[in-house]
């Protein structure tokens, strides 16, 4: 029993982390119908700049305590990462948009590996270790441990999430945003800025994204160059199990290919009597979004949309 | 091409010669100017061009996206693999399966084609209905999938080798003759890569001439028909689920002979050699050379695969010159300007760089009307 109140507590912080990244697709997806395969990338970017910057910081003699270290990191590579987001929607999204889909398509793969390039020559192809300055004293919780990192991380998800739902609910952006995503050209005849609306949609992706970098490193306990394309292809895993464009939705599914990911993982073994091990685990993820394409298309919580012509 | 062979006989008769004496003697030339591991890169070039029309007739011609297909040439290359090495011996002996090792080429590429066709349809069934993006997403994980499984399937019952990958697989043998070795014909000594060089040529004219013949059918005008629109292409009576099986099953054949042809001239596989990126590759000869136009996806195929290694050669030296020191890998340089380049021509030319003249014209239908209102512009200007 308590073997699973572990695996549901791993999947519950990975999921949390899933849920961060894939916010970051759905937005996009709900605004432009692209999938932005940069994304995974961007959250790369956050976890390696932000622990350059740490090591930079603490390098040069900043007394700082070890959180407020990372927080200091954080505040250097979430600008970055949102500049990162906005010129790529400037340089490879934006002259596309009335391109044929696979265009767009295939700008974002070129963006992504350009960028996964261009890590791989400031960073060179290694493993950074994540430093280690948050805590991590681990608690008993039925049975089974939890540590102060992983409740940071998943409260800290749950924060940023909620602020980004009360944003989009609220605020006169996010009021912006939802009209773009269900009419492009009716939202512009009511004075909505498109442009500026897709922008901003770019720009908030990319800061979850880089606070979500910063969770997989501190998680994982570290980062490399490569790291981008298997959790950006399992967020969006995550982002199209809850219904691709609904927030909700990316928020649900991220939880729960977390939690189907781990708990599978874990006893795939033991189940199988040791035929499929864990290293099976990367497939789940697939088998996972193969299944909910081909029975329910549209996601858990999204709706069906009509064929467009 | 075939225009032209109407309009006057003899010039292109001459025409088609000359490109054939020029097919004919380019390893040796190559090999003789730049050494023999241009040769290689030749017959390289071959597998690719295989692998990009067969990827095609998927995304050129029925317009269903695949960021999978690699997983076909990898069925390929596993089956020659596995029948041609030791690997399987020790678990087939005794079983009454030992026929099924060692069987001559002309049964084997055959039935990698068959596997690879029939892993496409596997992979085709369940995504029938998906289209775009989405299609785009499943090929992929698929893709992955596959890859997976051939990294794991070491154990509990050893059939890929896993990560290690099969080796020492038997080079192809004709005629009695294995390519292996070197063989003398009228003074002039052809060795293994020249060996290879005309078999992949001749499976690579035969792949061609099989997607210029289905171009025109009556399949062919279908797949065109179902990725102008389908709801149509339906009503017209066409049976859009068939169709579109076939054309699952027909890019993946090509890609497992493209596989199986991979595995026997390099002597090994892995799954390292069928990841992702190799499927991007692919892709990007196809859109880059010109959706659904031969020509241009074999063109698109031997830049993309013929520039990176003239990179491979020009970048070290270059550095050891200007700056005395190595400080990129001509790997990551490779891949920088590979992404670069995808983002450069799909903005400049998102037809591809040679397009058949109705795609380009389906790209450029609005010019005309701008350059109208840009006169009138200037004139009331």
């Amino acid at each position: 029993m308590d073997i699973f109140i572990q695996q549901l507590i791993n999947g519950l912080v990975v999921g949390s982390i899933y849920a961060l990244i894939a916010l970051g697709y759905t937005m996009v997806y709900g605004i432009l119908q692209l999938i932005n395969f940069a994304h995974g990338e961007i959250v790369m970017m956050g976890a390696m700049i932000t622990i350059s910057a740490v090591s930079i910081l603490s390098g040069s003699g900043v007394n700082l305590p070890g959180p407020l270290l990372v927080v200091a990191g954080l505040l250097v590579s979430i600008p970055i990462t949102m500049l990162l987001g906005f010129t790529i929607e400037r340089v490879a999204y934006r002259p596309l948009r009335k391109a044929p889909r696979l265009a767009p398509l295939i700008t974002a793969i070129g963006i992504s590996i350009v960028l996964q390039q261009v890590a791989v020559l400031i960073w060179k192809n290694n493993p950074r270790s994540f430093p280690d300055l948050l805590p991590h004293a681990s608690h008993d919780f039925m049975g089974a441990v939890i540590t102060d990192l992983q409740i940071l991380i998943v409260v800290l998800a749950l924060v940023v999430m909620g602020g980004l739902l009360i944003m989009v609910e609220k605020t006169k952006l996010g009021r912006a945003m939802r009209a773009v995503s269900m009419n492009q050209s009716v939202a512009s005849l009511m004075g909505v800025n498109i442009n500026y609306v897709i922008s901003m949609t770019f720009v908030i992706g990319s800061a979850l994204g880089a606070v979500a970098g910063v969770m997989v490193g501190a998680n994982y306990g570290l980062a490399y160059p490569t790291m981008g394309f298997m959790i950006g292809l399992k967020a969006f895993t995550a982002a199209v199990l809850g219904g691709i464009g609904n927030l909700a939705g990316a928020v649900a599914g991220g939880l729960l290919l977390g939690i189907i990911e781990s708990v599978g993982a874990g006893y795939l073994g033991p189940i199988t009597g040791g035929v499929l091990g864990s290293h099976y685990q990367d497939i789940f993820a697939f088998m996972v979004l193969i299944l909910v394409l081909v029975f329910r298309p549209s996601g858990l919580l999204g709706e069906r949309v009509a064929e467009r012509a | 091409m075939l225009a032209n062979i109407k309009q006057s006989k003899p010039a292109a008769y001459a025409g088609m010669a000359i490109f054939a004496v020029v097919l004919a003697v380019l390893p040796f030339v190559m090999g003789a100017t730049l050494g023999n591991t241009w040769v290689r890169n030749l017959d390289l070039a071959m597998l690719y061009i295989m692998l990009a029309l067969g990827l095609n007739i998927v995304v050129g011609y029925a317009g269903l996206l695949d960021l999978g297909y690699i997983a076909f040439y990898a069925v390929g290359a596993y089956v020659y693999a596995l029948l041609n090495s030791p690997h399987l011996v020790p678990m087939l002996s005794g079983t009454g399966f030992e026929w099924l090792l060692h069987m001559p080429l002309l049964v084997v590429l055959p039935l990698a084609a068959l596997l690879a066709g029939i892993f496409g349809v596997l992979l085709g069934s369940p995504t029938l209905k998906l289209r775009g993006d989405y299609l785009a997403i499943v090929t992929l994980g698929f893709g992955e999938i596959v890859r997976l499984f051939m990294n794991n399937l070491d154990r509990p019952i050893n059939i890929t080798n896993g990560p290690q990958g099969v080796n020492l697989i038997e080079p192809v043998s004709l005629f009695g003759h294995k390519f292996s070795q070197a063989i003398t014909v009228f003074g002039i000594e052809f060795r293994s890569v020249h060996l290879y060089y005309y078999l992949f040529l001749a499976l690579a004219l035969l792949i061609i001439v099989v997607s210029i013949r289905l171009q025109s059918s009556r399949i062919g005008r279908a797949w065109v028909a179902i990725r102008e629109d389908e709801i149509a292409a339906q009503a017209m009576g066409i049976n859009t689920r068939n169709v579109k099986l076939l054309a699952f099953a027909m890019g993946a054949s090509f890609g497992g002979v493209s596989g199986a042809m991979f595995a026997s001239f390099q002597g090994f596989v892995s799954p390292e050699s069928f990841i992702l990126m190799e499927s991007i590759v692919v892709l990007a000869m196809v859109v880059l050379g010109g959706m659904g136009h031969i020509p241009g996806v074999i063109l698109g195929a031997v830049l993309l695969f013929l520039t990176p290694e003239v990179l491979r050669d020009v970048v070290n030296p270059l550095q050891d010159k200007l700056i005395g020191e190595r400080l990129v890998n001509p790997e990551n340089l490779r891949m920088l300007l590979f992404g670069i380049a995808l983002i450069f021509v799909m903005l400049v030319r998102p037809e591809g760089l040679w397009p058949s003249k109705q795609r380009k014209a389906e790209f450029h239908e609005d010019d005309d009307l701008k350059a109208k209102d840009a006169e009138k512009e200037a004139a009331h200007g």
